[in-house]
Protein backbone atom coordinates (compact mmCIF):
# COMPACT_ATOMS: atom_id res chain seq x y z
CA UNK A 1 0.00 0.00 0.00
CA UNK A 2 1.81 3.31 -1.03
CA UNK A 3 1.18 6.19 1.01
CA UNK A 4 -1.41 9.62 0.19
CA UNK A 5 1.26 11.77 -1.16
CA UNK A 6 -0.77 15.20 -0.33
CA UNK A 7 -1.04 13.96 3.00
CA UNK A 8 2.75 14.98 3.35
CA UNK A 9 4.04 18.79 4.00
CA UNK A 10 7.69 19.57 3.59
CA UNK A 11 9.85 22.41 5.35
CA UNK A 12 13.04 23.67 3.85
CA UNK A 13 15.03 25.88 5.97
CA UNK A 14 18.03 27.33 4.42
CA UNK A 15 19.66 27.88 7.90
CA UNK A 16 19.90 25.91 11.24
CA UNK A 17 18.41 28.66 13.29
CA UNK A 18 15.34 28.99 11.09
CA UNK A 19 15.00 24.89 11.15
CA UNK A 20 15.61 25.13 15.41
CA UNK A 21 12.67 27.80 15.55
CA UNK A 22 10.08 25.16 13.38
CA UNK A 23 10.87 22.62 15.45
CA UNK A 24 10.51 24.52 18.76
CA UNK A 25 7.00 26.06 17.39
CA UNK A 26 5.93 22.29 17.71
CA UNK A 27 8.46 19.43 18.38
CA UNK A 28 6.15 16.81 18.91
CA UNK A 29 4.76 17.09 15.13
CA UNK A 30 7.51 18.26 13.25
CA UNK A 31 9.67 15.23 12.07
CA UNK A 32 13.36 15.55 10.23
CA UNK A 33 14.23 13.89 7.46
CA UNK A 34 17.97 14.18 6.19
CA UNK A 35 18.57 11.25 3.55
CA UNK A 36 15.20 9.71 3.42
CA UNK A 37 16.74 6.32 3.71
CA UNK A 38 14.91 4.96 6.53
CA UNK A 39 11.91 7.33 6.32
CA UNK A 40 11.13 6.80 2.47
CA UNK A 41 11.08 3.15 2.93
CA UNK A 42 8.43 3.71 5.50
CA UNK A 43 6.52 6.15 2.85
CA UNK A 44 6.33 3.76 0.01
CA UNK A 45 5.47 0.76 1.73
CA UNK A 46 2.23 3.39 3.59
CA UNK A 47 3.61 3.19 6.79
CA UNK A 48 5.37 6.98 7.48
CA UNK A 49 2.33 8.83 9.47
CA UNK A 50 0.94 11.51 7.32
CA UNK A 51 2.28 14.98 8.78
CA UNK A 52 4.56 17.71 8.19
CA UNK A 53 8.05 16.90 7.84
CA UNK A 54 11.49 19.31 8.51
CA UNK A 55 13.83 18.61 5.78
CA UNK A 56 17.62 18.76 6.69
CA UNK A 57 19.24 18.12 3.60
CA UNK A 58 19.96 21.33 2.69
CA UNK A 59 21.39 22.43 5.82
CA UNK A 60 24.92 23.42 5.53
CA UNK A 61 25.66 23.70 9.29
CA UNK A 62 25.07 20.02 9.60
CA UNK A 63 27.67 19.03 7.07
CA UNK A 64 31.40 18.51 7.12
CA UNK A 65 34.22 17.15 8.80
CA UNK A 66 36.39 19.10 11.17
CA UNK A 67 39.67 17.81 12.41
CA UNK A 68 41.57 19.55 15.89
CA UNK A 69 43.94 17.82 17.49
CA UNK A 70 41.96 16.24 20.07
CA UNK A 71 38.82 15.57 17.98
CA UNK A 72 37.10 14.10 14.85
CA UNK A 73 33.91 16.14 14.67
CA UNK A 74 31.54 14.98 11.51
CA UNK A 75 28.15 16.45 11.00
CA UNK A 76 25.20 14.99 11.52
CA UNK A 77 24.16 15.06 7.93
CA UNK A 78 27.83 13.20 6.95
CA UNK A 79 26.88 10.19 4.44
CA UNK A 80 28.83 7.05 4.22
CA UNK A 81 30.32 7.66 1.56
CA UNK A 82 31.91 10.73 3.36
CA UNK A 83 33.33 8.58 6.06
CA UNK A 84 34.39 5.60 3.53
CA UNK A 85 36.21 8.23 1.42
CA UNK A 86 38.19 10.11 4.38
CA UNK A 87 41.69 9.71 4.84
CA UNK A 88 41.79 10.40 8.34
CA UNK A 89 38.65 8.28 9.10
CA UNK A 90 40.28 5.51 7.18
CA UNK A 91 43.89 5.84 9.46
CA UNK A 92 42.41 6.39 12.98
CA UNK A 93 38.57 4.87 13.02
CA UNK A 94 38.86 1.80 10.32
CA UNK A 95 35.83 0.44 11.38
CA UNK A 96 33.52 3.73 11.08
CA UNK A 97 34.98 3.17 7.60
CA UNK A 98 34.18 -0.12 7.32
CA UNK A 99 30.97 -0.07 8.65
CA UNK A 100 29.96 3.09 5.93
CA UNK A 101 31.15 0.75 3.63
CA UNK A 102 29.24 -1.90 4.08
CA UNK A 103 25.64 -0.47 4.73
CA UNK A 104 23.72 -0.58 1.73
CA UNK A 105 25.51 -0.39 -1.54
CA UNK A 106 26.56 2.61 -3.52
CA UNK A 107 23.69 4.65 -4.08
CA UNK A 108 22.59 4.10 0.00
CA UNK A 109 26.08 5.05 0.93
CA UNK A 110 25.28 8.67 -0.92
CA UNK A 111 22.35 9.50 0.60
CA UNK A 112 22.24 7.96 4.61
CA UNK A 113 23.90 9.88 6.71
CA UNK A 114 25.37 9.30 10.09
CA UNK A 115 22.70 11.22 12.15
CA UNK A 116 20.06 9.14 10.09
CA UNK A 117 21.78 5.70 11.34
CA UNK A 118 22.46 7.14 15.06
CA UNK A 119 18.50 8.73 15.68
CA UNK A 120 16.54 5.92 13.76
CA UNK A 121 17.50 4.00 16.65
CA UNK A 122 17.57 0.75 14.82
CA UNK A 123 19.01 -2.39 17.19
CA UNK A 124 20.95 -3.41 13.72
CA UNK A 125 22.05 -0.38 12.79
CA UNK A 126 25.95 -0.60 11.86
CA UNK A 127 27.75 2.78 12.66
CA UNK A 128 26.56 2.29 16.30
CA UNK A 129 28.75 -0.27 17.66
CA UNK A 130 31.89 1.69 16.06
CA UNK A 131 30.61 4.79 17.47
CA UNK A 132 30.47 3.16 20.94
CA UNK A 133 33.79 1.30 20.57
CA UNK A 134 35.35 4.75 19.63
CA UNK A 135 33.82 6.37 22.42
CA UNK A 136 31.88 9.14 20.57
CA UNK A 137 30.22 12.34 21.78
CA UNK A 138 27.06 13.63 20.15
CA UNK A 139 25.50 16.74 20.19
CA UNK A 140 21.78 17.85 20.56
CA UNK A 141 20.55 21.14 19.95
CA UNK A 142 17.36 23.08 20.32
CA UNK A 143 16.51 26.82 19.81
CA UNK A 144 18.24 28.25 22.12
CA UNK A 145 20.52 25.62 23.73
CA UNK A 146 23.12 22.54 23.03
CA UNK A 147 24.56 19.67 24.70
CA UNK A 148 26.99 17.22 24.46
CA UNK A 149 26.50 13.60 25.67
CA UNK A 150 28.48 10.26 25.60
CA UNK A 151 26.96 8.53 22.87
CA UNK A 152 26.87 5.36 25.19
CA UNK A 153 23.71 5.57 27.37
CA UNK A 154 22.34 7.89 24.72
CA UNK A 155 20.02 4.95 23.69
CA UNK A 156 17.69 3.86 26.30
CA UNK A 157 15.23 1.30 25.29
CA UNK A 158 13.90 0.15 21.92
CA UNK A 159 13.90 3.30 20.24
CA UNK A 160 13.45 5.30 23.48
CA UNK A 161 16.78 8.10 23.17
CA UNK A 162 18.31 10.44 25.80
CA UNK A 163 16.22 13.32 23.48
CA UNK A 164 13.66 15.74 23.86
CA UNK A 165 11.40 16.58 21.38
CA UNK A 166 11.96 19.25 19.07
CA UNK A 167 16.53 18.62 19.09
CA UNK A 168 17.98 17.94 16.75
CA UNK A 169 21.31 15.74 16.18
CA UNK A 170 23.92 18.21 15.38
CA UNK A 171 27.15 16.86 15.28
CA UNK A 172 29.22 13.22 16.50
CA UNK A 173 32.65 13.79 17.60
CA UNK A 174 34.93 10.98 18.19
CA UNK A 175 38.18 11.43 20.35
CA UNK A 176 41.52 10.94 18.74
CA UNK A 177 43.70 8.41 20.28
CA UNK A 178 47.59 8.72 20.49
CA UNK A 179 50.42 5.88 19.35
CA UNK A 180 47.71 4.52 16.26
CA UNK A 181 50.45 1.68 16.26
CA UNK A 182 49.49 0.09 19.77
CA UNK A 183 46.03 -0.01 18.75
CA UNK A 184 43.94 -3.29 17.69
CA UNK A 185 40.49 -2.34 15.55
CA UNK A 186 38.29 -5.38 15.41
CA UNK A 187 35.38 -5.61 13.26
CA UNK A 188 33.19 -7.75 12.38
CA UNK A 189 29.99 -7.69 10.29
CA UNK A 190 28.11 -11.07 9.54
CA UNK A 191 25.19 -10.42 7.32
CA UNK A 192 23.21 -12.67 4.70
CA UNK A 193 25.15 -11.12 1.59
CA UNK A 194 28.11 -8.45 1.70
CA UNK A 195 26.02 -5.82 0.58
CA UNK A 196 22.39 -4.22 1.36
CA UNK A 197 22.12 -6.56 3.69
CA UNK A 198 21.06 -5.74 7.68
CA UNK A 199 23.40 -7.47 10.04
CA UNK A 200 22.06 -10.56 11.84
CA UNK A 201 25.35 -9.62 14.59
CA UNK A 202 27.62 -6.18 14.21
CA UNK A 203 30.42 -6.50 16.56
CA UNK A 204 33.56 -3.48 17.15
CA UNK A 205 36.44 -3.68 19.44
CA UNK A 206 38.91 -2.00 20.29
CA UNK A 207 42.02 -2.22 22.54
CA UNK A 208 45.38 -1.29 23.55
CA UNK A 209 47.81 -3.17 25.05
CA UNK A 210 50.21 -1.84 27.65
CA UNK A 211 54.53 -2.28 27.77
CA UNK A 212 53.46 -5.68 29.42
CA UNK A 213 50.87 -6.81 27.24
CA UNK A 214 48.16 -6.39 29.86
CA UNK A 215 45.35 -4.68 28.25
CA UNK A 216 45.02 -1.09 29.26
CA UNK A 217 41.92 0.28 27.32
CA UNK A 218 39.23 -1.74 26.16
CA UNK A 219 36.10 -0.40 24.24
CA UNK A 220 33.30 -2.87 22.52
CA UNK A 221 29.97 -1.97 20.63
CA UNK A 222 27.16 -4.47 19.22
CA UNK A 223 24.44 -4.35 17.35
CA UNK A 224 21.76 -7.00 16.96
CA UNK A 225 21.78 -8.54 19.85
CA UNK A 226 19.52 -6.62 22.23
CA UNK A 227 16.73 -4.08 22.18
CA UNK A 228 19.55 -1.49 21.40
CA UNK A 229 22.65 -0.99 19.71
CA UNK A 230 24.85 -2.35 23.16
CA UNK A 231 28.43 -1.61 24.52
CA UNK A 232 29.34 -4.57 26.17
CA UNK A 233 30.42 -3.16 29.56
CA UNK A 234 30.77 -6.96 31.23
CA UNK A 235 32.78 -8.30 28.47
CA UNK A 236 34.65 -4.66 29.05
CA UNK A 237 35.01 -5.29 33.14
CA UNK A 238 36.39 -9.05 32.26
CA UNK A 239 39.06 -8.03 30.10
CA UNK A 240 40.62 -4.74 31.58
CA UNK A 241 43.73 -5.29 32.90
CA UNK A 242 44.04 -8.64 32.39
CA UNK A 243 46.92 -10.06 29.74
CA UNK A 244 45.18 -11.98 26.11
CA UNK A 245 45.44 -15.84 26.41
CA UNK A 246 43.01 -18.83 25.41
CA UNK A 247 42.06 -18.59 29.32
CA UNK A 248 41.13 -15.04 29.02
CA UNK A 249 39.27 -15.90 25.43
CA UNK A 250 36.98 -18.18 27.41
CA UNK A 251 36.41 -15.18 30.01
CA UNK A 252 35.03 -12.52 28.00
CA UNK A 253 33.13 -15.13 26.11
CA UNK A 254 31.00 -16.22 29.65
CA UNK A 255 31.26 -12.32 30.03
CA UNK A 256 29.54 -11.79 26.68
CA UNK A 257 27.24 -14.28 27.22
CA UNK A 258 26.02 -11.90 29.93
CA UNK A 259 26.02 -8.92 27.69
CA UNK A 260 23.80 -9.96 24.96
CA UNK A 261 20.05 -10.36 25.23
CA UNK A 262 19.06 -11.22 21.38
CA UNK A 263 15.69 -11.97 19.86
CA UNK A 264 14.10 -14.47 17.00
CA UNK A 265 13.33 -12.18 13.95
CA UNK A 266 12.96 -12.28 10.04
CA UNK A 267 16.76 -11.90 9.91
CA UNK A 268 17.94 -14.83 12.36
CA UNK A 269 17.54 -16.45 15.94
CA UNK A 270 18.39 -15.49 18.85
CA UNK A 271 20.53 -18.43 19.72
CA UNK A 272 22.85 -17.67 16.53
CA UNK A 273 23.28 -14.02 17.53
CA UNK A 274 24.08 -15.19 20.98
CA UNK A 275 26.50 -17.80 19.49
CA UNK A 276 28.19 -15.71 16.87
CA UNK A 277 28.27 -12.32 19.60
CA UNK A 278 29.82 -15.04 22.05
CA UNK A 279 32.23 -16.14 19.47
CA UNK A 280 33.55 -13.01 18.17
CA UNK A 281 34.56 -12.08 22.11
CA UNK A 282 36.71 -14.89 22.04
CA UNK A 283 38.07 -14.20 18.38
CA UNK A 284 38.73 -10.84 19.40
CA UNK A 285 40.38 -11.78 22.62
CA UNK A 286 42.66 -14.27 20.23
CA UNK A 287 43.74 -11.30 17.74
CA UNK A 288 44.99 -9.74 21.06
CA UNK A 289 47.31 -12.36 21.81
CA UNK A 290 48.52 -12.01 18.52
CA UNK B 1 15.97 -0.67 6.10
CA UNK B 2 12.44 -2.02 6.70
CA UNK B 3 11.89 -0.82 10.28
CA UNK B 4 8.80 -0.35 11.34
CA UNK B 5 9.37 2.62 14.03
CA UNK B 6 11.35 5.07 13.32
CA UNK B 7 11.18 7.05 16.66
CA UNK B 8 10.70 10.40 16.16
CA UNK B 9 8.28 10.07 13.15
CA UNK B 10 6.17 7.87 15.54
CA UNK B 11 5.91 10.79 18.38
CA UNK B 12 4.75 13.06 15.23
CA UNK B 13 1.76 10.78 15.47
CA UNK B 14 1.18 9.70 18.89
CA UNK B 15 2.27 6.01 20.22
CA UNK B 16 0.77 4.14 17.05
CA UNK B 17 1.79 4.41 13.69
CA UNK B 18 -0.97 5.95 11.86
CA UNK B 19 -2.75 4.43 9.12
CA UNK B 20 -2.04 6.29 6.32
CA UNK B 21 -4.61 6.01 3.21
CA UNK B 22 -3.48 4.10 -0.32
CA UNK B 23 -2.89 6.66 -2.99
CA UNK B 24 -5.00 5.11 -6.21
CA UNK B 25 -2.72 5.44 -8.82
CA UNK B 26 0.71 6.05 -8.42
CA UNK B 27 1.66 8.03 -5.84
CA UNK B 28 2.20 11.13 -7.71
CA UNK B 29 -0.75 11.30 -9.30
CA UNK B 30 -2.98 11.02 -6.84
CA UNK B 31 -5.62 14.14 -6.53
CA UNK B 32 -5.50 16.34 -3.90
CA UNK B 33 -7.88 15.64 -1.44
CA UNK B 34 -8.55 18.30 1.79
CA UNK B 35 -6.33 16.64 4.36
CA UNK B 36 -5.40 18.08 7.81
CA UNK B 37 -1.68 19.27 6.44
CA UNK B 38 -1.78 19.49 3.08
CA UNK B 39 -0.23 21.96 1.16
CA UNK B 40 -1.03 21.19 -2.75
CA UNK B 41 1.20 20.98 -5.23
CA UNK B 42 3.81 23.57 -5.21
CA UNK B 43 6.00 25.10 -8.17
CA UNK B 44 9.23 23.69 -8.26
CA UNK B 45 12.35 23.92 -10.90
CA UNK B 46 14.67 21.22 -11.58
CA UNK B 47 17.66 20.54 -12.94
CA UNK B 48 17.59 17.75 -15.48
CA UNK B 49 20.06 16.83 -18.31
CA UNK B 50 21.08 20.54 -18.39
CA UNK B 51 17.89 21.85 -18.93
CA UNK B 52 16.12 23.60 -16.58
CA UNK B 53 12.82 22.48 -16.16
CA UNK B 54 9.14 23.84 -13.77
CA UNK B 55 6.87 21.58 -12.47
CA UNK B 56 4.27 21.39 -9.75
CA UNK B 57 4.37 18.95 -7.37
CA UNK B 58 3.77 17.60 -4.00
CA UNK B 59 6.95 17.64 -1.50
CA UNK B 60 7.13 14.69 -0.63
CA UNK B 61 6.24 12.69 -3.95
CA UNK B 62 9.45 10.62 -5.36
CA UNK B 63 11.56 12.55 -7.76
CA UNK B 64 11.21 8.74 -9.08
CA UNK B 65 7.62 9.46 -9.77
CA UNK B 66 8.59 13.32 -11.13
CA UNK B 67 10.97 12.18 -13.32
CA UNK B 68 8.43 9.52 -15.29
CA UNK B 69 5.34 10.99 -14.40
CA UNK B 70 5.41 14.89 -15.01
CA UNK B 71 8.47 15.07 -17.06
CA UNK B 72 8.30 12.10 -19.20
CA UNK B 73 11.44 11.10 -18.60
CA UNK B 74 10.62 6.98 -18.56
CA UNK B 75 14.13 5.70 -18.82
CA UNK B 76 14.18 5.81 -15.37
CA UNK B 77 12.61 2.51 -13.71
CA UNK B 78 10.81 1.19 -10.75
CA UNK B 79 11.89 -1.99 -9.23
CA UNK B 80 11.78 -2.40 -6.02
CA UNK B 81 10.87 0.87 -4.57
CA UNK B 82 12.73 0.71 -1.51
CA UNK B 83 16.18 1.45 -1.90
CA UNK B 84 17.02 -2.11 -3.08
CA UNK B 85 16.96 -2.91 -6.77
CA UNK B 86 18.83 0.18 -8.29
CA UNK B 87 16.52 0.45 -11.25
CA UNK B 88 15.41 4.04 -9.92
CA UNK B 89 19.28 5.14 -9.86
CA UNK B 90 19.71 8.80 -11.00
CA UNK B 91 22.61 11.30 -10.33
CA UNK B 92 22.28 14.12 -8.00
CA UNK B 93 25.26 16.32 -8.11
CA UNK B 94 26.92 13.94 -9.52
CA UNK B 95 26.40 10.85 -7.24
CA UNK B 96 24.94 8.21 -7.81
CA UNK B 97 21.16 7.67 -5.29
CA UNK B 98 18.27 5.85 -6.15
CA UNK B 99 15.50 8.40 -6.12
CA UNK B 100 12.71 6.27 -5.31
CA UNK B 101 14.12 7.45 -1.78
CA UNK B 102 14.03 10.94 -2.67
CA UNK B 103 10.98 13.26 -1.96
CA UNK B 104 11.41 15.47 -5.04
CA UNK B 105 11.71 18.69 -2.90
CA UNK B 106 14.98 17.51 -1.84
CA UNK B 107 16.40 17.71 -5.11
CA UNK B 108 14.78 21.28 -6.12
CA UNK B 109 19.18 22.16 -5.30
CA UNK B 110 20.80 19.37 -7.43
CA UNK B 111 21.64 19.12 -10.84
CA UNK B 112 19.81 15.68 -11.60
CA UNK B 113 21.01 13.30 -14.59
CA UNK B 114 19.11 10.56 -15.66
CA UNK B 115 20.02 7.85 -17.90
CA UNK B 116 18.35 10.44 -20.94
CA UNK B 117 21.17 12.24 -20.11
CA UNK B 118 23.77 9.93 -20.88
CA UNK B 119 24.24 9.65 -24.35
CA UNK B 120 25.41 12.59 -26.37
CA UNK B 121 22.37 12.97 -28.97
CA UNK B 122 22.73 9.62 -30.89
CA UNK B 123 26.25 9.13 -30.14
CA UNK B 124 26.18 6.50 -27.15
CA UNK B 125 28.89 6.30 -24.35
CA UNK B 126 31.36 3.53 -24.35
CA UNK B 127 29.78 1.69 -21.12
CA UNK B 128 26.05 1.46 -23.21
CA UNK B 129 28.35 0.40 -26.40
CA UNK B 130 29.85 -2.65 -24.39
CA UNK B 131 25.93 -3.33 -22.42
CA UNK B 132 25.10 -3.66 -26.55
CA UNK B 133 27.82 -5.72 -27.72
CA UNK B 134 28.73 -7.98 -24.72
CA UNK B 135 25.08 -8.81 -24.16
CA UNK B 136 24.84 -6.47 -20.65
CA UNK B 137 21.06 -6.27 -21.39
CA UNK B 138 18.15 -8.49 -21.54
CA UNK B 139 14.45 -7.07 -20.84
CA UNK B 140 16.30 -4.04 -19.97
CA UNK B 141 14.55 -2.74 -16.74
CA UNK B 142 17.65 -3.06 -14.85
CA UNK B 143 19.92 -1.47 -17.43
CA UNK B 144 19.57 2.24 -16.93
CA UNK B 145 19.71 1.85 -13.68
CA UNK B 146 23.32 -0.63 -14.20
CA UNK B 147 24.56 1.80 -16.78
CA UNK B 148 24.70 4.98 -14.17
CA UNK B 149 26.04 2.57 -11.64
CA UNK B 150 28.46 1.63 -13.46
CA UNK B 151 29.66 5.29 -14.95
CA UNK B 152 29.88 6.33 -10.87
CA UNK B 153 32.40 2.75 -10.31
CA UNK B 154 34.31 3.45 -13.47
CA UNK B 155 34.45 7.42 -12.28
CA UNK B 156 36.47 6.21 -9.55
CA UNK B 157 37.80 3.29 -10.52
CA UNK B 158 38.92 3.36 -14.13
CA UNK B 159 40.39 0.20 -14.44
CA UNK B 160 38.20 -1.45 -11.45
CA UNK B 161 39.31 -5.14 -10.55
CA UNK B 162 36.33 -7.68 -10.13
CA UNK B 163 35.74 -7.45 -6.60
CA UNK B 164 35.36 -3.63 -7.53
CA UNK B 165 32.82 -4.38 -9.89
CA UNK B 166 30.98 -6.33 -8.27
CA UNK B 167 31.06 -3.76 -5.09
CA UNK B 168 30.09 -0.89 -7.16
CA UNK B 169 26.92 -2.80 -8.94
CA UNK B 170 26.07 -4.37 -6.00
CA UNK B 171 23.36 -1.97 -5.32
CA UNK B 172 21.68 -2.84 -8.57
CA UNK B 173 19.63 -6.11 -8.94
CA UNK B 174 19.46 -8.16 -12.51
CA UNK B 175 16.49 -10.78 -12.64
CA UNK B 176 17.44 -11.91 -16.04
CA UNK B 177 21.49 -11.52 -17.26
CA UNK B 178 22.84 -13.71 -14.47
CA UNK B 179 25.57 -10.69 -14.11
CA UNK B 180 27.99 -12.14 -15.76
CA UNK B 181 27.04 -10.21 -18.88
CA UNK B 182 26.79 -7.02 -17.23
CA UNK B 183 30.32 -7.41 -15.68
CA UNK B 184 32.06 -7.80 -19.18
CA UNK B 185 30.07 -4.91 -20.47
CA UNK B 186 31.99 -2.83 -17.59
CA UNK B 187 35.34 -4.81 -17.59
CA UNK B 188 35.36 -4.52 -21.96
CA UNK B 189 34.24 -0.89 -21.26
CA UNK B 190 37.34 -0.45 -19.00
CA UNK B 191 39.53 -2.28 -21.41
CA UNK B 192 38.57 -0.41 -24.58
CA UNK B 193 39.29 3.10 -22.39
CA UNK B 194 42.78 2.24 -21.34
CA UNK B 195 43.34 0.95 -25.16
CA UNK B 196 41.92 4.32 -26.48
CA UNK B 197 44.11 6.11 -23.39
CA UNK B 198 47.27 4.05 -24.92
CA UNK B 199 46.65 4.99 -28.47
CA UNK B 200 46.16 8.77 -27.83
CA UNK B 201 49.47 9.30 -25.28
CA UNK B 202 52.83 8.50 -27.35
C1 LIG C 1 18.52 -0.68 0.76
C2 LIG C 1 18.93 -0.18 2.10
C3 LIG C 1 20.01 -0.73 2.75
C4 LIG C 1 20.40 -0.28 4.01
N1 LIG C 1 21.48 -0.88 4.59
C5 LIG C 1 21.85 -0.50 5.84
C6 LIG C 1 22.94 -1.14 6.49
O1 LIG C 1 23.59 -2.03 5.93
N2 LIG C 1 23.26 -0.74 7.75
C7 LIG C 1 22.57 0.25 8.38
O2 LIG C 1 22.89 0.57 9.53
N3 LIG C 1 21.53 0.88 7.79
C8 LIG C 1 21.16 0.52 6.54
N4 LIG C 1 20.07 1.13 5.94
C9 LIG C 1 19.30 2.13 6.68
C10 LIG C 1 19.63 3.60 6.44
O3 LIG C 1 20.27 3.77 5.19
C11 LIG C 1 20.53 4.18 7.53
O4 LIG C 1 19.95 4.03 8.79
C12 LIG C 1 20.84 5.67 7.27
O5 LIG C 1 21.97 6.04 8.02
C13 LIG C 1 19.69 6.59 7.61
O6 LIG C 1 20.08 7.93 7.36
P1 LIG C 1 19.13 8.94 6.59
O7 LIG C 1 19.77 10.26 6.64
O8 LIG C 1 18.79 8.41 5.27
O9 LIG C 1 17.85 8.88 7.56
P2 LIG C 1 16.35 9.43 7.39
O10 LIG C 1 15.51 8.38 6.78
O11 LIG C 1 16.34 10.77 6.78
O12 LIG C 1 15.98 9.59 8.93
C14 LIG C 1 16.01 8.49 9.84
C15 LIG C 1 15.53 8.94 11.22
O13 LIG C 1 16.44 9.85 11.81
C16 LIG C 1 15.83 11.11 12.09
N5 LIG C 1 16.88 12.09 11.82
C17 LIG C 1 17.73 12.10 10.75
N6 LIG C 1 18.67 13.04 10.91
C18 LIG C 1 18.42 13.64 12.11
C19 LIG C 1 19.07 14.68 12.85
N7 LIG C 1 20.18 15.28 12.40
N8 LIG C 1 18.56 15.05 14.04
C20 LIG C 1 17.44 14.44 14.53
N9 LIG C 1 16.80 13.45 13.88
C21 LIG C 1 17.29 13.04 12.69
C22 LIG C 1 14.60 11.15 11.24
O14 LIG C 1 13.60 11.95 11.81
C23 LIG C 1 14.21 9.69 11.19
O15 LIG C 1 13.51 9.33 12.37
C24 LIG C 1 19.68 0.74 4.65
C25 LIG C 1 18.58 1.32 4.00
C26 LIG C 1 18.19 0.88 2.75
C27 LIG C 1 17.02 1.49 2.06
S1 LIG D 1 13.09 1.19 -7.32
FE1 LIG D 1 14.47 2.44 -6.26
S2 LIG D 1 15.94 1.02 -5.59
FE2 LIG D 1 14.44 -0.27 -6.46
S1 LIG E 1 18.12 -7.23 -17.99
FE1 LIG E 1 16.23 -7.75 -17.10
S2 LIG E 1 16.52 -7.18 -15.06
FE2 LIG E 1 18.48 -6.97 -15.88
Amino acid sequence: MRAYVPGYEMLAPKALDEALGLLAASPETLTPIAGGTDLMVLFECGRLPEGRYLSLWQLDELRGIDITDEFVTLGALTTYRDVRDHPLLQAEFPMLCAAAAESGAIAIQNRGTLGGNIINASPAADSPPALLAYDAEIELVKKGGARWVPYRGFHLDYKVMDKEPGELLRRVRLPRRKDEASWTHFYRKVGTRRYQAISKVCFAGLAQLDSKGAIKVVRIGLASVAPTVLAAVETETALIGQTPSAKLAAQARAAMAKDVTPIDDIRSTAEYRRHVSINLAGAFVDTLSG
Amino acid sequence: MADPKPANANKAAGPKTKAVKAATSGSSKSKAKPSATATGKIPMTLSVNGKSLKVEAFPMARLLDVLRESLDLTGTKEGCGEGECGACSVFMDGRLVNSCLVPVLQATTAKIVTIEGVADGNKLQPIQETFITEGGAQCGICTPGMILAAIALLKKHPQPTDAQIREGLSGNLCRCTGYMKIFDSVRVAAERALANEGASTP
